[in-house]
């Protein structure tokens, strides 16, 4: 039986030959990631469950990153009992503060996960590991403790939708706009259960980074995961990362899709998505003297070291706008650094931005950042909920980076081809 | 099992940050989140529910973030059930693990007004507008999950499981 690349990797690590969408499996794990919102909630589910130990203590990754450095006394116990907890159980990838990044940036860089990989994380954006050719998912804390116990987890194969990405995308165009483009396409539930499968000949021109910020928010569009093809481009990434050798999973010529949708990426415009929801999207060009108050360039979704240098490509020899506020987050302290060497942090440090330790921070509202009633903001992040970076009455508009730091010029929601 | 009371009624997309906002995720305490949920979208909810009322979604119902405290916080709350169009992925997942009950049913949603008084069966999956005296079918739970609701959550599930209860 035919089937899509996620199926065959599902398949695989239920040691079974074929599966097909709706059926149920128990699959073992490569992986098992919580982060400190979700990790707390979990090791009190595992405690009460009366195992010993953990199935692997390898195979666990613990990163405390949301409201980390701990924001307030109560963050403080949160990360306080993970630790503690992370410590007695001997886990091997604990990252403290100052080893740490956001999870899923760090968790590719750090080697623990490759192509062919299955994971679970109590993050609902674990998806983004798609972007190597692995099957990865958000749960939630009690999945991730009968996962820490077990080493396993169910599921129900999704069926899929195959997304054919054809040509090249225009200069100053991301891979942020693409996803952005798609979503406001197929809508926050258009791929509600399935997995968003990308390939065609338009996959070889995206970087990595465009493909971890693509896979990042197939869940904003209700997927259980976003998958790329594993080509040179990946092989190349986990290799210099991991000394794990990767599994390369391709997808029958004959599989069966629910739907295929093909996306010329020349076509795909500078692309915006409005309050509140991730599919009311537009493109630059028809948002109008849209005034903002603060830019947030960071996430899981844009905080790798290309969106850092997108970002300073425009910052370069120019100023913010008098009362912006401008929060650069690089996503892990290798990139950090990076961004510090190339001398990203003078350019941004002189046109008038500040720059963050690595933290999930504004992006849920948690700290670094936070929008007072009626203020708005542009942020390269993944969510534009009711709330999410602050007041229930603020607003957020999500972009990729070059458009986030032309409107920090601006003071508008700008196009980076509009600026002198 | 059954649930009684009245409807709490919201539109499509209800999503977990406006469920339990992130800004009150420091703590893990149930009725510390309970005290939180839906405040961004309607104030009126915590201040009003009583024990077994209904909160009535439209389509992908707790879309977003993979928080098990959106659950928690509705069940904490007093809420008896969830029904809606249709439930985000995580958010059905979490739900069952933590023992809220949730049903699918358009024609309910459709034929529910907030307010109305409602009684809602489980083990059959009919939801009754008392205040109406219409009668609506979702499909009810396979009994492996009725037993998980029972036990208030998976792992306390496997637990009774475990110890032959």
């Amino acid at each position: 039986m035919a089937m899509t690349m996620t199926q065959k990797i599902l398949a695989d690590h239920a040691g079974m030959d074929t599966v097909s969408a709706g059926q149920f499996v128990n699959c073992k794990l490569d992986l098992v990631l919580g982060n400190d919102i979700t990790s707390p909630m979990a090791i009190s589910e595992f405690s009460k469950m009366g195992v010993d130990g953990v199935f692997d203590k390898d195979k666990i990754a613990i990163v405390p990153d949301h409201f980390t450095p701990n924001k307030d006394i109560k963050a403080a116990e949160q990360c306080k009992k993970v630790r503690e907890f992370a410590t007695a159980k001997e886990i091997t990838n604990y990252f403290e503060v100052g080893e740490m990044g956001i999870e899923h940036a760090l968790l590719p860089e750090k080697g623990l996960v490759i192509s062919g990989d299955l994971i679970i994380g109590a993050d609902s954006h674990t998806c983004t590991y798609g972007a190597l050719g692995a099957f990865s998912t958000g749960v939630g804390s009690t999945d991730m403790a009968a996962a820490m116990a077990t080493g396993n987890a169910w599921f129900k194969v999704p069926s899929a939708i195959k997304f054919v990405l054809k040509g090249k995308l225009s200069p100053l165009v991301t891979g942020k706009d693409v996803i952005l483009h798609i979503i406001g396409m197929i809508g926050v539930d258009g791929a509600l259960y399935r997995s968003m499968e990308f390939v065609g000949d338009g996959v070889a021109n995206l970087t990595i980074d465009d493909r971890f910020t693509m896979a990042n928010m197939a869940i904003e569009a209700g997927a259980k995961n976003g998958i790329f093809p594993v080509d040179d481009v990946t092989l190349n990434y986990v290799k210099e990362h991991s000394k794990r050798e990767p599994k390369v999973y391709t997808a029958d010529e004959d599989a069966s899709y629910d739907k295929v949708i093909e996306i010329e990426l020349s076509k795909v415009p500078l692309t915006v998505a409005y309050p509140h929801l991730p599919d009311n999207t537009r493109a630059v060009s028809e948002a109008k003297d849209m005034a903002i108050d603060q830019v947030v360039i960071g996430s899981c979704t844009n905080g790798h070291i290309t969106d850092l240098r997108q970002a300073a490509e425009i910052f370069k020899g120019r100023k913010i706008k008098k009362g912006m506020r401008a929060i650069i987050i690089p996503a892990t302290q290798k990139i950090w650094l990076q961004a510090m060497h190339e001398g990203l942090f003078d350019i941004f440090v002189d046109a008038g931005c500040i720059v963050s330790t690595p933290t999930c921070g504004p992006c849920l509202g948690g700290h670094m950042g936070i929008l007072a009633k009626s203020e708005r903001a542009v942020a390269t992040t993944n969510r534009n909920f009711v709330g999410r970076m602050g007041h229930p009455e603020s607003e957020v508009y999500l972009a990729g980076p070059y458009v986030a730091a032309a409107s920090a010029i601006t003071g508008v929601i700008s196009s980076p081809e509009e600026l002198d | 099992m059954k649930t009684v009371g009245k409807v709490y009624k919201y539109g499509d997309h209800v999503d977990t940050d406006v469920i339990i906002p992130a800004r009150f995720l420091n703590t893990s305490d149930h009725s510390e989140l309970a005290s939180h949920c839906m405040e961004d979208i309607d104030t009126e909810y915590i201040k009003t529910v009583e024990k077994g009322d209904i909160i009535v979604g439209g389509e992908n119902f707790g879309c977003g973030s993979s928080r098990e405290h959106a659950p928690i916080a509705i069940k904490a709350s007093g809420a008896g059930c969830v029904i809606a169009r249709s439930f985000a992925r995580i958010f059905f997942r979490n739900s069952i693990n933590t023992g809220l009950p949730i049903l699918e049913s358009s024609e309910a949603v459709d034929g529910l007004t907030k307010g109305d008084k409602v009684e809602v069966d489980f083990t059959t999956g009919e939801i009754k507008n008392i205040t109406t005296g219409k009668t609506y079918q979702a499909q009810p739970f396979p009994e492996f999950l009725q037993k998980i609701i029972q036990a208030d959550g998976l792992i306390n599930y496997a637990k009774q499981t475990a110890e032959g209860k």
